[in-house]
């Protein structure tokens, strides 16, 4: 009897179970139940969040799959095809950083390869606590290990993403990890099942009772006894990953298979449901035939382990022995459990009686899909009630704005990832963007991951806006046109009106941003439940974008060149503080409005700086976001090769602190030879962009003056060191 | 000369090591897979980078049981050119190959970066196209290249020249800070007594092309391509 205890520790609602009954037209038995909860969870239904996400723009002349598959496919000419997706494994890295963050990079390399790309780039977002807490320090060092040991042994570089601190993520950091592919536009392959009759193959790890119900988790907040759920985290193997990618790649190679779905959230329930959904047919397995890795399974436990390394094939009768030949090379079973049936169930055997009979279709395509209830629209965030007067000494402000965890240089976290394997990475980590060159081409792809949580906790929509704005400003500045988007949505517990209401504003926000650039949404993840104790976090919207270049020459990077480069900055300068990193590390004040954004302008500057880009006027081009104009300027130096300095020389009437650490929105730094100058500022007056000169690269000192006086003046070797050395500081370990 | 590129289960540099003979330097390259007892009459045998078996255990250890090694030690004792590339360096120390350990890096930390290492060597083999002293810029990624050997062995290989590529910093000095992994007389590379088997930790198939950021490995291919 499934009783109320039941049901709530299968986080299933009594209108939910009901409807379970109704489908199926009797009670579930408890394997049953157990199939529903995992494949009804949030995590998998996306029933939150669904209704608001169907207004994305999905559509576009180069889209090949969008939302729905394993991962988008966009088309980048030449008989290539993109693949990539970007998923949460939040809550598994809170419990157990290391295996959380490893098994997210694991689950998302599945995601790229089984749909017959190789994996060539992981990026990953990730937000913790502060760092002066030990057990976030703790936390960050084990998803960091976990994210390198997993990425560096199956030889997929690591080269780029961000890292964030806020108090709001101390107790649910978030990592967020994103998979780039490259594939043969004929070879993609997708789980379909093809006909009555073909054969259903288990490949990879044997089956433990590790990850049992990790989707359901994932769907739950946290509380103090959270610790106990440790048992729910999945363990990764990426030596078995890395045979299982070679060997699924060999058999698509060879046209051996119908379809294929890798076994993720929900496992073995989850495959053997949706494949057959897809394909409008029904799935028989025999759990028998799985192979386990431990003694007295349920059939509860083997269909809802999240054991990692496991893909589900579905093969033609007389293709079978092939595909297991190929497994074998690669020293991995290939195990028939099933096969394809008409009539649209899904059944699952165990020692010889029938434990699973259910339509796939009722599992897959009918939980209900929700409009909680959304909070009214809030007010405009009032202006800071506190006044903060100019510090005296900006320049000292400039070094405490160089040395928070934000901005400081993260080499500390990259340098343990491998970001140089397969050898196609042009730029290394801490550019705008990651810059891999397409091997046998003269194109190249830029990926950026970026979000804002403070700006969007502030103002929802505009926060939406700007990530995917700064998203796109950041390809700009390698010289790189947007193609596609994925983004993984971090919201707290969507039963809270006010999480609904910052949900569906953010959703609109993004959704009006990537209109305006015109850019088509392929997929995606959204993580609730950000909770724990009660507390949300801010919403974190992550948004992964790639760019192509068509021609590798012509990458842009953000370091200075050579000393008598002229400075331009394109965009304006405004009055704009709340809402800055600057308010936020140097006030502690993270009220009041963020900068607004025009999309029509940024649009104008990112085409000026592409135009410029691909004329092959500029020496450097650099973003100006988290600690404003003096920030970008101190960067473009540290990221030279001879820790060159600039003279800045401004003239707008604004407050000195908002002048040089304001985030106003739409700003590009860029240098470039004297004689490129002119024709820079004719094409930003084509595009009605405002363009000044504002300077020259030298010196080994960042000087900025406005209206001719000094504001601020600081050795480049000063600077560089604070910004270097604050992360490695907090774990003691000197470079 | 033609170039056979070893895969062990784990590998993972190489097809980049693949890339950097056959396509970039334009050189006649085969696979050897690491099941198979032949070496297909190549001229240099190269184990490259990567984690052969997950490296779950010491790194290399069970590579060097692999059915092909067999061949690969008959090839180094009748004097066959064999290169070592990071993990392909730990497998030759496995082997007996090369003498010496690896052991974790200084501060326990995986470790990848662009760092430079010093020629001591320009008569070898595999690096005679450079030459001694010069500094050479080519990136790392490891977590066990902490070189070890017993104060006889180190000053055995330092007295036979055996020692090819040190840490040091761009302008050729033996520093701490440049000694990244923290290994016993900052080595990064070294040959066996007879000079036909090298392992260095340093990548040089990634630091083939100038748009990666250095063609300073080329040294090392250009050696091996041409007589000696």
């Amino acid at each position: 009897m499934i009783d109320q205890n039941i049901l709530d520790n299968h986080n299933l609602t009594r209108g939910e179970f009901d409807l379970i009954v109704r489908l199926i037209g009797r009670e579930p038995n408890l394997t049953e139940l157990g199939v529903f909860s995992a494949m009804w969870s949030e995590h998998c239904s996306y029933k939150s969040s669904k209704f608001y996400l169907k207004q994305l723009p999905t559509k576009g002349s180069n889209v090949v799959q969008g939302p729905g598959e394993n991962a988008g496919i966009i088309d980048i000419g030449d008989g290539q095809v993109i693949v990539f997706k970007i998923e949460s494994h939040n809550h598994p890295s809170f419990i157990e950083p290391f295996q959380g963050a490893a098994t997210g990079v694991g689950g998302i390399l599945r995601d790229i390869f089984t749909m017959g790309a190789r994996p060539i780039a992981i990026l990953d977002s990730l937000r913790f606590g502060p760092l002066t807490s030990p057990k976030n320090r703790a936390i960050m060092d084990g998803v960091i290990s976990g994210i390198s040991s997993y990425g560096n042994s199956i030889g997929v570089p690591t080269v780029g993403g961000e890292v964030y601190f806020d108090d709001c993520y101390t107790l649910n950091p978030l990592v967020n990890v994103f998979c780039l592919g490259l594939a043969d536009k004929d070879k993609i392959f997708y789980a379909k099942t093809g006909g009555a009759g073909n054969a259903v193959l288990y490949v990879g790890s044997k089956t433990g009772r590790d990850g049992i119900h990790g989707a359901t988790m994932a769907s739950a907040e946290f509380g103090k006894e959270t610790e106990h759920k440790r048992p729910n985290v999945q363990v990764g193997d990426p030596f078995k990953e890395k045979l299982l990618l070679e060997a699924c790649l060999e058999v698509m190679e060879h046209d051996l298979i119908v379809g294929i779905q890798d076994m993720g959230a929900a496992g073995l329930t989850c495959s053997t449901a949706e494949m057959p959904a897809k394909s409008g047919t029904g799935l028989e397995i025999d759990l028998d035939k799985v192979p386990q890795r431990e003694e007295g399974m349920s059939p509860y436990e083997i269909l809802l382990s999240e054991s990692q390394e496991r893909m589900l094939i579905v093969a033609l009768p007389e293709k079978v022995k092939a595909v297991r030949e190929v497994f074998a090379k690669w020293d991995l079973d290939a195990v028939e459990i099933g096969k394809v049936i008409d009539g649209g169930q899904m059944k699952v055997r165990f020692h010889g009686e029938i434990v699973v009979d259910v339509p796939v279709s009722a599992v897959v395509d009918l939980c209900p899909v929700y409009q909680r209830p959304v909070a009214p629209p809030s007010e405009p965030a009032p202006a800071s009630r506190r006044v903060h007067p100019v510090p005296d000494d900006v320049g000292r402000v400039l070094l405490e704005l160089l040395s928070s965890p934000t901005i400081a240089d993260k080499e500390w976290v990259f340098r343990q990832y491998d970001h140089m394997v397969q050898t196609n990475t042009m730029l290394l980590p801490g550019a705008d963007a990651a810059v891999l060159r397409i091997k046998d081409s003269k194109k190249a792809l830029a990926v950026t991951l970026d979000g804002n949580s403070l700006t969007t906790q502030l103002d929802p929509r505009t926060g939406g806006r700007i990530a995917v704005a700064e998203a796109c400003r950041n390809l700009a500045c390698v010289g790189a046109r947007p193609i596609g988007v994925t983004n993984c949505l971090n919201f707290g517990n969507p039963e809270k009106p006010e999480v609904m209401r910052q949900f569906k504003e953010v959703v609109e926000g993004l959704s009006e941003a990537c209109r305006a650039f015109g850019i088509p949404v392929t997929g995606g993840n959204v993580s609730f439940y950000n909770d724990t104790e009660g507390a949300s976090i801010h919403p974190t919207p992550v948004l992964g974008i790639v760019g192509l270049l068509k021609d590798i020459d012509k990458v842009v990077t953000p370091g200075f060149k050579s000393a008598g480069d002229t400075v331009v900055l394109l965009g304006e300068n405004k009055e704009e503080l709340s809402g800055s990193e600057y308010f936020k590390v140097h006030f502690k004040d993270e009220s009041g409005p963020p900068p607004a954004i025009d999309l029509a302008r940024e649009k104008a500057v990112q085409e000026t700086c592409l135009a410029a880009a691909e004329a092959g006027l500029l020496r450097s081009a650099h973003d100006i976001s988290e600690g404003g104009l003096a920030v970008c300027a101190a960067e473009s130096g540290f990221f030279s090769d001879d820790g060159l300095g600039c003279e800045l020389d401004l003239d707008d009437g604004i407050r000195v602190d908002a002048l040089i650490f304001g985030e106003t929105q739409s700003r590009i730094l860029v240098t470039l030879k004297p004689s490129n100058v002119e024709e820079l500022l004719h094409l930003a007056g084509l595009n009605g962009v405002k363009a000044q000169i504002v300077g020259k690269v030298g010196g080994d000192a960042l000087r900025i003056r406005q209206k001719g006086r000094d504001v601020v003046t600081v050795p480049v070797k000063t600077a560089f060191e604070a910004w270097k050395e604050a992360i490695p500081r907090y774990f003691a370990i000197h470079l | 000369m033609k170039f056979g590129i070893v895969a062990f289960p784990g590998s993972n540099c190489d097809f980049d090591t693949f890339y950097a003979f056959h396509d970039v330097m334009n050189q006649p390259t085969v696979w050897l897979w690491h099941k198979d007892h032949s070496l297909k009459d190549v001229d240099c045998v190269v184990l490259p980078g990567g984690f052969s078996y997950g490296d779950y255990l010491r790194s290399g250890a069970i590579a060097r049981f692999s059915p092909l090694m067999q061949e690969v030690l008959e090839f180094a004792a009748e004097g066959g050119l064999v290169l070592g590339i990071c993990n392909g360096f730990q497998v030759l120390l496995e082997l007996g190959l090369l003498p010496g350990a690896m052991l974790r890096n200084k501060h326990l930390k995986f470790l990848c970066q662009f760092v430079t290492i010093r020629l001591e060597n320009a008569k070898t083999r595999f690096t005679h196209k450079g030459r001694t002293g010069q500094v050479l810029r080519i990136p790392i990624a490891h977590f066990d290249g902490n070189y070890f050997a017993p104060p006889e062995t180190l000053e055995e290989i330092e007295a036979n020249g055996q020692v090819v590529f040190r840490y040091t910093d761009a302008e050729g000095r033996l520093t701490e800070r440049a000694n990244v992994n923290g290994s016993l007389h900052g080595i990064a590379g070294l040959t066996n007594k007879n000079g036909n088997v090298m392992g260095m930790m340093p990548h040089p198939e990634r630091a083939a092309e100038t748009l990666l950021g250095s063609a300073d490995g080329r040294v090392i291919l250009e050696s091996l391509m041409s007589r000696f």
